[in-house]
């Protein structure tokens, strides 16, 4: 098991700069997930630790050492591709011996390796199969199979779930976190998934624009978002957004946003921001509380039962609104509903998009 | 089955057979002749068969033409040809796919100029290169000409089939402790033998029936391949029809073995590299 540093590094593909500077520290045994849309750079972080892209500049030391100039196979590191990558010709057992057979290792070792990690896995009927004969959970298995066979540094996942369907996605996501919880090591994890950022990290680092935006505990990213990327992105159905002006304490009332229709939503005094200045207030779906004496009125479009809860689409100020309550009673909304913000759920952002107080 | 559909598929299968008759008719004509008596060659008019059947000619060309060496000079430089071109296409194909280095536009460029000349424009520099060599009228220059001819409409064969492999599955090779050639060697050469038999067969077939420059490198008979043996039974005064039928009969069963073998990868690799090249 190892620690990962990544110090200042970038990656310019010729001109075209697609990371810009990436700082983070990945302690041992901790699982970090990689999160953001496509394009931000999370998977060519990924495959820059796992040597299959060149640093363009910067460090990155895995226990200490830096490995910028190693090739992939002298970090040892296991990779988990989204495609699983398993070999066509070879036989599970196979595919997942190869690693030790490259580098040698005696027979009865390959094979007990191989034999405990299938176990693990619950591949044991399956090791004589060749991958074209396994449905897709099972290669992903194989491919996980693969990668715990030998006892590597770090694991790295790029996006490993996003070829299964839902059910299948939620039980193996169930499944890396008891291996995990196992085995203790190391493990990057790539995905835009932020469902599966939530419930596997010990810590996220939401990217964007080849820039991170912000590294924190899963609890941490949704309670207190550092900018409006990560308060849009983190959270489903995502945060509500409203601008506004920034309304100094004083003369009896306290702080408040003034909205465009001249509503002023109180919310805590915060430092830093001027008056009058432009502010993009945020409140998640679930924190909105429907009130007959609400102050805001928003128009209904659509109502979405999932089953678990109910998502309100409604117009506020002509913006698209939404709710989420696990109340019934909104099923029979009418054509408008009065709305509150409780004042410790709200956000507030600067005309920079960084969070303010 | 409505006789619209019926018709339809009349058609299909009749085009299909005229199509097969036309093109296996030369064949047919060439066993024909083969097995025909030279009394009977003019004398029976234009018939389908002969009234009579005889496997002299055969004889006459196995034992007591220089046949034999023919085959055995073509069998050699074919089979070299094919080995050596599947080889080097299989190295610069897979570079082609993978790689991305300075020159590459232009080494493709070239090489597809290379595929545009008619080769009768190269008989006489080719020549002159190979003559001070001393590779004239030797196996081993012909083995190098076709080699080089072959080489750049293989590469592209090859490439396609390269393209058509995920390139994660090298990167998983490299993470599990390869290099790039052991990766090269061990996961992807397996998955492109469909494209290897493909080549193989495409640069075998193509250098066993080469006519034009065996007979302007080649002069004598110890390195004459079975195309420039074919014709030395054309003679000043006449043309040994029913030798010169055989022997073509007998140069095609190599052809025809080797592609029985390759076939089942062939067919695979042929509709393989066409869709995902």
């Amino acid at each position: 098991m190892a620690s990962i540093d990544i110090e200042s590094v970038r990656k310019s593909y010729g001109p075209f700069p697609v990371l810009h500077g990436v700082d983070l520290t990945i302690r041992d045994g901790e699982f970090i997930v990689l999160v953001g849309p496509s394009g931000c750079g999370k998977s060519t972080l990924l495959r820059m630790i796992a040597g299959l892209e060149e640093v363009t500049s910067g460090d990155i030391r895995i226990s200490g050492n830096r490995v910028n100039d190693l090739a992939p196979k002298d970090r040892d590191i296991a990779m988990v591709f989204q495609s699983y990558a398993l070999y066509p010709h070879m036989s599970v057992a196979d595919n997942m011996s190869y690693s030790l057979r490259l580098r040698k290792t005696a027979k009865e070792k390959i094979a007990s390796a191989v034999g405990g990690a299938a176990a693990k896995l619950g591949l044991e009927p399956l090791l004589e199969r060749r991958p074209k004969a396994l449905s897709g959970g099972q290669r992903q298995r194989v491919a996980m199979g693969r990668a715990i066979v030998r006892k590597p540094k770090a694991f790295l996942f790029d996006e490993p779930l996003s070829n299964l369907d839902a059910r299948l996605r939620e039980q193996m996501r169930a499944e890396i976190k008891k291996l995990h919880a196992d085995l203790k090591a190391t493990s990057i994890y790539v995905t835009h998934d932020q469902i599966e950022a939530m419930t596997l990290a010990d810590r996220i680092v939401a990217m964007h624009g080849g820039v991170v935006q912000q590294v924190g505990s899963p609890l941490e990213l949704y309670d207190t978002p550092a900018n409006l990327f990560v308060a849009g992105f983190i959270g489903s159905p995502g945060m509500n957004f409203l601008e506004g002006r920034y309304v100094v304490p004083g003369e009896g009332k306290g702080a408040g946003i003034r909205l465009s229709d001249g509503t002023v939503v109180p919310v805590a005094s915060r430092t830093g921001i001027g008056p009058d200045a432009t502010v993009t207030l945020g409140i998640r779906p679930e924190h909105v509380v429907i009130s007959d004496t609400g102050m805001l009125e928003a128009s209904v479009d659509l109502v979405e039962p999932t089953g678990f809860g109910i998502i309100l689409h409604l117009s506020l100020h002509g913006l698209p609104f939404k709710i989420f309550t696990l109340d019934r009673e909104a099923l029979s909304a009418g054509p408008t509903v009065r709305v509150d913000f409780p004042q410790k759920y709200l956000h507030v952002f600067d005309d920079k998009g960084d969070r303010v107080g | 089955m409505r006789p619209g559909k019926l018709l339809l598929i009349g058609a299909h299968r009749g085009a299909i057979l005229v199509y097969v008759v036309f093109a296996l008719f030369p064949l047919f004509w060439l066993l024909k002749v083969s097995v025909t008596p030279n009394d009977l060659l003019y004398s029976e008019g234009v018939r389908m068969w002969p009234s009579r059947t005889t496997f002299e000619h055969f004889n006459f060309v196995i034992a007591h033409s220089a046949f034999p060496t023919f085959f055995k000079n073509s069998l050699i430089v074919s089979g070299a040809t094919a080995v050596v071109v599947t080889i080097l296409a299989s190295l610069s194909g897979y570079a082609l796919s993978r790689f991305s280095f300075r020159a590459k536009y232009w080494i493709v460029a070239l090489m597809l100029i290379t595929q545009m000349f008619p080769l009768v424009m190269l008989v006489a520099p080719i020549f002159k290169m190979l003559s001070p060599l001393g590779l004239t009228n030797s196996l081993t220059g012909l083995v190098i000409v076709y080699s080089a001819f072959n080489v750049p409409f293989a590469t592209f064969l090859m490439q396609s089939f390269f393209d058509g492999i995920p390139k994660d599955l090298e990167e998983a090779a490299m993470i599990d402790g390869a290099t790039q050639f052991v990766a090269f060697r061990q996961i992807i050469l397996p998955l492109t033998l469909p494209g290897i038999a493909a080549t193989l067969g495409f640069v075998f077939t193509a250098a066993w029936s080469e006519l034009l420059f065996a007979l302007m490198l080649i002069s004598g008979n110890d390195a004459a391949t079975f195309p420039v043996g074919l014709l030395t039974f054309v003679s000043k005064f006449s043309v040994d029809f029913g030798q010169m039928m055989a022997a073509g009969v007998l140069a095609l069963i190599p052809a025809c073995l080797f592609f029985l073998l390759i076939q089942r990868y062939l067919v695979q690799g042929l509709t393989a590299g066409a869709v995902k090249g």
